[in-house]
């Protein structure tokens, strides 16, 4: 369960993690942020991911995660079951974002979900004057073989938490350097590569 | 030891000469499912590695149908390697070095432990068919009390594959305090309408047989052999899966170069079950196949708790880690998976991997990396949680 450094926009979700909590991380990958999480803040985390191949390394590395689908599998946990559920860059790969987010919230206090901006500038250019979908850092895909079937904007994600009556405790845009940057949201909307929110319910 | 409980199969005296065994249930009988009182009755068990001085280091090991005690070392009655002795033992997974590692035979067994062939205490007799019908949790509850003989509060680890599993989560939801870390390994919270027509299949066919006289056998002097070996025949079939059979047999015919137009073992396939039915007799009593057969069939673990799973591990305190795989079409991996929704459902802590292997249901007792990787992971993950340490 040793734990190396993560990625930064791991670690900036770590850091809205209060220690001894518990916490739910869905699409949990290779367990990097579990085991941060296990190992600095004492967190009882634990891991939900749909390869089969990530869960056996998680689990052979000492993480509790089990094979599971945001979409289906997230409605057999109990209300209120953790402190936090966190989502990272998954949520625009599922089919029913909004009904994620709901359930994400009622089972977990918070929510922290993280995803990239499809209204950054890059994107933008490139759908624009090359008239092709765009490629980024953060979307790397062919059209055709994306996962990322529901992809936002900063602006429409919050417009979403607002219709569904989410509460924004925080809201962080990263650049395309992973830094955080501090500018009004038209500008973040167009300067953010991607984002990090802290949701609980209203 | 008691008298009554005495009339041992050459068997039993040679497994007892090889490990413990504790009188239990003298004072205070032991409440089984079926309503009757069982006392005394012996558990004939086995340990390796030490107790630490906080007795924290427990990890029982609970075996399948027709398992037994010596998990690690040579059987007494058949010669062979032990049947978990590729995970349990020095520099294995489950390492004496480490942890104190019992394994004891099922109530219902013939290896030592009280089955039906041992004497019923009122009448002085073999109990054959009138020994009380044993279920998973009556099973559980004379481990338990094996337990309270040994002085031993709390297991930092409960494990079995199969019928071992079952009992695992019947560890896990009737003494709950009791189990830090729990492994069920390819099997279910019940047993299947397909899964109970198998083993319907054996006993039918170890009740045909002309020497079983009703369950007393052992009085006539004889055994219900051929009965016995296709019982265990139609399971072996069970424990395989299909890729395993045609890639170890195929079609290859056994010690003849053409077809014999005859019913002799023309295939290999053949012979080699009848291999298996033919040394199972030599080692297991009918009468305990029929019982703990019983007792697989009867497990629901759900209906003890009005229908719903998720109510056996209600503010469970334990850790989960389950196993299944690919090819097991007898406890197949969704079977674990409603498993995990229950814990899921109760909040619990779990951990389940599907292994890929095409060995079918047997495959847990086999070499498998990606287990043995699996279950290094979550015990040192448990061990740490424990304040047992990294170790080795």
């Amino acid at each position: 369960m040793n734990a190396a450094p993560i990625r930064v926009d791991l670690q900036l979700i770590a850091d809205m993690v209060e220690s001894k909590t518990r916490a739910l991380d869905v699409g949990c990958g290779d367990g990097s942020l579990l085991a941060y999480l296990a190992s600095f803040k004492r967190v009882d985390a634990r891991g939900m991911e749909l390869s089969q191949a990530g869960v056996n390394a998680c689990v052979a590395n000492g993480l509790s995660v089990i094979q599971g689908d945001a979409d289906t599998d997230l409605g057999d946990y109990p209300d209120d079951a953790f402190d936090y559920v966190i989502l990272s860059q998954t949520l625009q790969a599922t089919r029913e974002p909004r009904e994620v987010l709901r359930q994400m919230l009622r089972v977990g206090k918070r929510a922290i979900v993280s995803f990239p901006n499809f209204a950054h500038w890059q994107v933008r250019l490139r759908l624009v004057f090359g008239g092709r979908m765009p490629q980024t850092v953060s979307l790397p895909y062919k059209w055709y073989d994306t996962p990322n079937i529901h992809l936002c904007s900063i602006d429409d994600f919050r417009a979403l938490c607002r219709d569904m009556g989410v509460h924004v405790e925080r809201a962080i845009v990263l650049n395309s350097k992973s830094r955080p940057i501090h500018m009004p949201p038209l500008v973040a909307n167009l300067i953010g590569e991607q984002a990090v929110f802290l949701l609980r319910r209203d | 030891m008691s008298v009554e409980l005495d009339d041992l199969t050459d068997a039993e005296r040679k497994a007892l000469a090889r490990c413990h065994q504790a009188i239990l249930g003298r004072r205070k009988p032991l409440r089984l499912d079926c309503g009757v009182e069982l006392g005394p009755y012996r558990m004939a068990y086995q340990t390796y590695g030490r107790l630490n001085a906080d007795k924290s280091n427990a990890i029982l090991i609970c075996h399948a149908l027709t398992g037994d005690q010596f998990a690690v070392e040579r059987h007494p009655v058949t010669g062979k390697p032990g049947w978990w002795d590729a995970m349990v033992g020095p520099g294995k997974v489950i390492d004496p070095a480490r942890y104190f590692i019992i394994c004891a035979n099922v109530l219902g067994g013939c290896m030592g432990s009280t089955g039906p062939m041992a004497h019923d205490p009122a009448t002085g007799r073999p109990w054959n068919l009138r020994f009380p019908v044993v279920t998973i949790a009556d099973m559980v509850r004379a481990q338990a009390e094996l337990l309270d003989h040994l002085g031993i509060p709390d297991l930092f680890c409960v494990i079995g594959g199969s019928m071992g599993g079952m009992q695992v989560l019947e560890w896990a939801a009737s003494y709950p305090e009791r189990v830090f870390s729990a492994v069920p390994i390819a099997c279910a919270a019940r047993h299947s309408a397909q899964n109970i027509a198998f083993h319907e299949v054996g006993r039918q066919a170890i009740m045909a047989d002309p020497e079983w006289k009703g369950g007393d056998y052992r009085l006539h002097n004889t055994v219900p052999a051929r009965g016995l070996a296709v019982a265990r025949m139609t399971a072996h079939i069970t424990y395989l899966s299909e890729q395993a059979l045609q890639r170890k047999f195929g079609r290859s015919l056994q010690d003849r170069d053409a077809l014999g137009f005859g019913f002799d073992a023309d295939f290999q396939v053949e012979s080699y079950l009848r291999h298996q039915g033919s040394t199972f007799v030599d080692r297991f009593d009918a009468n305990s196949y029929l019982y703990i057969t019983r007792a697989m069939d009867y497990f629901d673990l759900a209906a003890a708790h009005d229908g719903v799973l998720a109510k056996a591990f209600t503010g469970t305190p334990t850790r989960f880690c389950l196993m299944s795989f690919t090819s097991d079409w007898l406890f197949p991996t969704r079977e674990s998976r409603e498993v995990v929704h229950a814990l899921n459902a109760a909040a619990a802590n779990v951990s389940f991997v599907e292994v890929e292997s095409d060995k079918g249901h047997d495959a847990f007792l086999l070499d498998e990396p990606e287990m043995f990787r699996t279950l290094q992971g979550f015990l040192k993950g448990a061990a740490i949680v424990r304040g047992l340490g990294e170790g080795a």
